[in-house]
């Protein structure tokens, strides 16, 4: 028996079979749920994946944020049925009240699509026991709304606790993946709740898995063998 | 029918690029002395029946956990101009 590991499509999702194919690779089994279903599956932890659910309306993630699937899903994330938002999902996790803080249009307007450097800042939670703490990544970033901002206390808040989970690293040439790609405050490119088991950023770590596909590195695979590890020893 | 009106806005501490693009658009087009635009949402909703305090209260219910996040954003609720108000409301 492995880990299940449940994969949300909504309308408009994109990277739900990337994110299976990644589940697959780390060694878990991946479990394809669907957004108008409330039944989970008896899946051990759940991934909300990039792309642009509704149609991003209203906001980015703010119509899924209300679907079927997600009411059970806020309902077990609260009492710790790890949770995963990559990019959409994150938004979507921002927009059910599951993490602190909201997602915003990027400050330049443009879509931006590139590789991104990014500092593990907590290697502590559910889905990020594989890194070590201040651990250099390059993934892959794909984002319209990827502005992270919230108010100066939650913002003193996540940097006194330890919630800011990866930040991106701008002390460098953009053409080598350093900069803040999105105006997102305090460099914020992802974070976690206080439990760990809550974990959303913009950048897409399932696209960085095998060393044949993309920009060859697999910087994004401990995300999925860090959960896997989890629920395995649990 | 009356119609009720949500207006959503950013807070006023947050960046609003799409605002300033308008903004910097204007002294082209001969427009000056506008120093700055903020871009928001309007929302329109039919309601059926009279607008009373009960239609106004579950609306504001409706703004503040659907059409606007209020973690980034504000609302207003009003009701347009000529619609039908029910006593109760005035």
């Amino acid at each position: 028996m492995t880990a299940r590991i449940g994969v949300v499509t909504f309308p408009g999702s994109l990277d739900d079979r990337d994110t299976r194919r990644a589940i697959r690779l780390a060694g878990a089994e991946p479990v394809a749920l669907w957004h108008k279903d409330k039944d989970l599956k008896q899946v051990d932890a759940v991934v909300l994946p990039g792309g642009f659910s509704y149609g991003d309306y209203l906001r980015a993630g703010a119509i899924s944020r209300f679907s079927p699937v997600m009411e059970t899903v806020i309902e077990q994330a609260r009492s710790g049925l790890p949770v995963l938002g990559i990019c959409n999902g994150f938004q979507v996790l921002t927009e059910a009240h599951l993490l602190p803080g909201g997602m915003l249009g990027n400050d330049h307007l443009h879509f931006v699509c590139r590789d991104q450097k990014l500092r593990v800042e907590n290697a502590e939670t559910a889905w990020t026991g594989d890194y070590r703490r201040g651990q250099e990544i390059n993934i892959p970033l794909k984002n319209m709304d990827g502005r992270y901002v919230a108010d100066q206390y939650t913002l003193d808040r996540l940097e006194a606790e330890g919630l800011v989970a990866f930040r991106y690293l701008v002390d460098g040439a953009a053409a080598d993946g350093y900069g803040n790609p999105n105006g997102s405050l305090n460099d914020i490119a992802g974070i976690t709740n206080e439990a760990g088991n809550v974990v959303g950023l913009m950048p897409h770590p399932e696209h960085a898995v095998e060393p044949l596909i993309g920009s060859g590195r697999t910087d994004g695979l401990p995300f999925f063998t860090s959960i896997l590890k989890k629920l395995v020893n649990a | 029918m009356a119609r009720v009106v949500v207006d959503v806005m950013l807070k006023p501490e947050i960046l609003d690029p799409q605002g300033q693009a308008v903004q910097r658009a204007l002294p082209r087009l001969g427009f000056e002395g506008i120093s700055d635009v903020r871009q928001g949402k309007r929302f329109e909703l039919e309601v059926d029946g009279p607008v009373d305090e009960a239609v106004l209260a579950r609306i504001h219910d409706l703004a503040e956990s659907f059409l606007a996040n209020t973690v980034i954003e504000d609302f207003i609720v009003k009701v347009e101009e000529g619609a039908e108000v029910a006593e109760a409301a005035k």
